[in-house]
């Protein structure tokens, strides 16, 4: 038995100079892939310099040319954009809310399904599920004859209240819930707070970092959302970045100078956040995935 | 009434009451509407119940049957694309040979995509696959002596440009998935495998994989389910849903021509009801072969 050990030993000391080789190989293999992923950016980057009809008829470039480049584009989205600046600021409004009301509403019907036992408590489960494994786009028709319907087209509140009560992140926070102890709620009880009350003042603060992770994720969704904010949104004053930034492509000419220095400037505030937040982006994508 | 519904036994009706609500208004009536609407010849101020004309008429519509082998093809290739690489390069990633700055940075870097807006995306690839020889993808092939392409017209090269498109935004957060699978496979496993000699290879295929199933299970099953509903991608790709020859259509854009673009919502209703049945029937022949059923039976 010892010797074997040994001589596993011996024989891994063996691999060394293979081992770093692979090791070598590994590092040229990521720093390549990174290369290759991040250079679509960099290209919007020397991008921004040029002059639309040029990225029209020459496509996107990889070398900054110093002597044809400008910032033309730069100064045209701050001073002739338009409604650029609207659509930026309307989708920061949109976010924050939508992620605000989206977390509390859930959070609070999760509080629902994972402490207390009830009729009907796996029916409804069920339907959480059922939402997350049917395609929002089969049900986008008839869901915007709904909001016909109801008056609500046009507006926020149609981008926002089908999804207030969002189906994954309940199911999300509710797995979240079941791991807080349920002493948390009888002490609560012993000292007279009401159901809502243990909710509000006891378990929202316990919620805290799942909160994090799926405050991103749906900040994430909704700064980037398109097809639904396509199909609701009328008024031009309205439009949100993506919307708006579709605007620009139009059967008789598409305004690439605003729109590549205008796509450039939508990334940005969504990188900044993921440089500063990395974990808790990663945590709110891959949340939901292990439940082995 | 208020004694009432703050009674420990009304209170979890009212904490479950906003989904109740937003699961009847948003999705039980929508989903009976678009079953009824499947049925209707719907024109504008009247509406008329037909029966399954609308069904008969979309089996026989060669420009439907385009659009769901796209939504097939375009599904089939990132399942084969989007699991495997991901797969092995979280290995990669996870392996202790390499550690520090540069894991980081090459996790970042690839996770960055998936924050851009599908519109940027497509604007950005559209223009790296453009028509001029000076364009990127143009420039690269020159390099090894090829004409330059017109990519987004023609057939094969649309769809792979496509398809690059959906490797570049979910490589990262694929790898991710499986980078978070990783973590809970036990350390000794490995350990006992190396004892008893077995080559890398043994290890992945006898250990790593196994262990991951429920991660390969979850890519799977959202891989899938974003394959066959994929639209803005294409819509992005080709400025609008009109592609030459309809190369870039799948079952959503028809569904959104149909309804949106051709104002009939009875027809797209019937494609929105056959887009959900394929989906449920793909996804349940899919937990059936990974054994998902068996194993809640246990």
């Amino acid at each position: 038995m010892a010797n074997a050990m040994a001589g596993g030993r011996v024989r891994r000391r063996s691999h060394n100079p293979k081992k770093k080789l692979i090791k070598a190989l590994m590092i040229l293999f990521f720093i390549a892939m990174a290369i290759l992923i991040l250079l679509p950016f960099w290209a919007v980057f020397v991008g921004t310099f040029q002059d639309g009809s040029m990225l029209i008829r020459y496509g996107l470039n990889l070398k900054l040319d110093f002597a044809e480049a400008s910032f033309k584009n730069y100064v045209m989205l701050f001073t002739d954009s338009g409604d650029y600046f609207r659509w930026f600021f309307n989708s920061m409004l949109l976010t924050v809310i939508q992620v605000i009301a989206t977390l509390l509403i859930s959070a609070f019907v999760a509080y629902g399904f994972a402490a207390y036992n009830f009729k009907f408590k796996n029916f409804f489960f069920v339907c959480v599920l059922l939402i997350m494994s049917v395609p929002f786009e089969m049900l986008m028709l008839p869901l915007y004859v709904q909001i016909n319907d109801m008056h609500l087209s046009d507006s926020y509140a149609a981008i926002m209240l089908p999804f207030m009560a969002h189906a994954s992140t309940i199911f999300f926070f509710r797995q979240y819930l079941t791991g807080v102890p349920k002493e948390i709620i009888e002490a609560g009880r012993i000292d007279g707070s009401s159901e809502y009350g243990i909710f509000f003042k006891l378990i929202i603060p316990v919620m805290k970092p799942s909160f994090a992770a799926m405050a991103i994720l749906n900040g994430m969704n909704s700064w980037n959302n398109f097809l639904w904010p396509l199909l609701v949104l009328r008024s031009g004053k309205k439009y949100t970045l993506p919307i708006g930034l579709n605007t620009l492509l139009t059967p008789y000419g598409n305004n690439y100078d605003l729109l590549i220095v205008g796509s450039f400037f939508s990334v940005l505030p969504i990188l900044i956040l993921f440089l500063c937040f990395q974990k808790y982006f990663i945590e709110g994508m891959t949340a939901g995935a292990v439940k082995g | 009434m208020k004694k009432f519904l703050y009674s420990k036994k009304a209170a979890p009706y009212v904490f479950i009451l906003p989904f109740v609500l937003t699961f009847a208004v948003f999705w039980v009536i929508p989903l009976a509407k678009s079953g009824v609407m499947s049925m209707e010849k719907i024109l504008p101020g009247q509406t008329e119940f037909i029966g399954a004309v609308n069904f008969k008429r979309l089996f026989s519509d060669r420009v439907f049957k385009v659009a769901v082998i796209n939504s097939f093809k375009y599904m089939l290739f990132t399942l084969l694309l989007l699991i495997p690489i991901p797969m092995l390069m979280a290995c990669m990633v996870n392996s202790k040979l390499v550690t520090g700055k540069i894991k980081g940075f090459f996790k970042s870097s690839l996770f960055i995509p998936a924050l851009t807006s599908v519109v940027v995306a497509g604007t950005i690839f559209r223009l790296i696959f453009g028509e001029m020889d000076t364009a990127l993808m143009n420039r690269f092939i020159g390099v090894f002596d090829f004409e330059p392409i017109k990519w987004l017209k023609g057939a094969a090269t649309g769809f792979a440009a496509l398809l690059s498109l959906a490797c570049w935004r979910w490589f990262g957060v694929n790898m991710m998935y499986f980078l978070s699978g990783l973590q809970s496979i036990p350390e000794d496993y490995y350990e006992a495998a190396s004892i008893d000699g077995a080559s890398t290879w043994q290890k992945f295929i006898k250990i790593t994989v196994p262990q991951l199933k429920p991660t390969i299970i979850y890519v799977l099953t959202i891989s899938i389910y974003g394959g066959l509903a994929m639209f803005t991608e294409s819509y992005m790709l080709w400025q609008g849903n009109n592609s030459p020859q309809n190369i870039g259509l799948t079952i959503v854009g028809y569904l959104y021509r149909q309804g949106i673009e051709k104002n009939d919502m009875g027809y797209a209703s019937a494609v929105g009801v056959v887009l959900l049945v394929i989906v449920l029937v793909v996804n349940i022949i899919q937990l059936m072969a990974t054994g998902m059923f068996k194993k809640e039976k246990k």
